[in-house]
């Protein structure tokens, strides 16, 4: 192996073992309404996400044809073009980014985790 | 979620022994948003105290980046905002270049964003927001009012709280959408990582970086836009 692929596959492994210090957790048991409660979580963040990206992509769809009709038209305006069309699309972008954030604390930062895993 | 080990650690953790002996149990994983927050800061105020040093007719390297930067950040304020907005240009440039630098350090190993925590957003958001109300009391006086009310009278049951709600979700957004997507980002990154680590995270690295820059764009255009519509005539 040259010494360049040996460098990457040492910084790989590296980032790797950093990145695996995030994971180390523990074990609890938890009964089945606790299950049923989980099961209910991964349904809703699901579909959720799925709905939204959904929306998203139409949105998204209608901006950038507008976007490539308007430089088809008229390719010297194309800097404002792409510019504006950078922004809506940021924009669009973030009714998906709400609601993956609202997964996010379903998943992760669950507040109401603690009544149900504790009772 | 815990972090992983950061390159600040050993800055939040006796830091978080001191302030747990003296204001009680402070977890260390809550102070990395404001000591990257102060890391950040100093690597940009030490890059301008170098351009700055000995300025020149003729630029050196530094000194040319930075012009461009700051000179590309003043024509696009004053385009968006026109010569009266220039009074905010250090507020606009300043979020700007913070948010881009600290969403550009999210990607690489060990180092964390302050961007990827609620907090820093919110504050920012919440400076924004404040700072178009209060400017636009100050232009207008109490017939800022009029901006709420609508076009005509009789709609204003109806209108009031439209618009409260609509200004309510101002900061929200802002808040939500710089978090969700640098900390989503990371999320994804890390994902990618324990599931595939063999090059297909570089795909996502390069979504970092355009993801980074156009939400510092979109950050600072909304709150340039927001502070103007305070500020113009009502319609």
């Amino acid at each position: 192996m040259k010494r360049g692929g040996l460098v990457s596959m040492a910084s790989l492994v590296f980032v790797l073992l950093w990145v695996s210090t995030l994971f180390a957790a523990g074990n609890t048991q938890v009964g089945p309404e606790v299950i049923s409660y989980f099961k209910w979580i991964a349904l809703a963040t699901g579909f959720g996400m799925a709905i939204a990206a959904f929306g998203t992509g139409l949105g998204q769809g209608n901006a950038a044809k507008a976007a490539c009709d308007g430089v088809a038209r008229n390719p010297d305006a194309s800097g404002k073009i792409i510019t504006t069309l950078m922004i809506s699309l940021a924009m669009i972008e973030s009714l998906a980014i709400y609601a993956l954030v609202i997964e996010l604390i379903l998943l992760y930062a669950n507040p109401f985790l603690k009544y149900i895993v504790g009772g | 979620m815990e972090h992983p080990i950061l390159l600040l650690d050993f800055i939040n953790h006796p830091l978080a022994h001191y302030l747990e002996e003296h204001f009680g149990l402070v977890d260390p994983n809550h102070l990395y948003h404001v000591t990257y927050t102060w890391f950040y800061m100093l690597l940009f105020i030490g890059i301008s105290l170098v351009a700055t040093r000995g300025l020149k007719l003729v630029p050196g390297r530094v000194q040319n980046f930075l012009e461009v930067a700051i000179g590309g950040l003043r024509d696009t304020v004053k385009n968006t905002m026109g010569d009266e907005g220039m009074r905010f240009f250090a507020l606009i440039a300043t979020l700007f270049i913070f948010i881009l630098i600290a969403n550009l350090g999210d990607i690489a190993p060990g180092m964390y964003s302050p961007t990827a925590n609620v907090n820093t957003n919110a504050s920012m958001a919440i400076i924004v927001f404040l700072l178009t109300h209060i400017v636009g009391i100050r232009v207008h006086g109490m017939k800022y009012v009029k901006q709420f009310v609508g076009p005509i009278w009789i709609m204003a049951p109806l209108m009031i709280p439209i618009e409260l709600i609509g200004h309510l979700a101002r900061p929200l957004s802002l808040t939500v959408r710089l978090f969700g997507n640098i900390f989503g980002e990371d999320l994804v990154l890390v994902i990618l990582l324990l599931l595939v680590p063999f090059l297909i995270p570089i795909p996502m690295l390069g979504l970092m970086i355009f993801t980074a820059v156009i939400q510092a764009f979109v950050f600072t255009l909304l709150a340039m836009m927001y502070i103007t519509g305070a500020m113009e005539e009502a319609h």
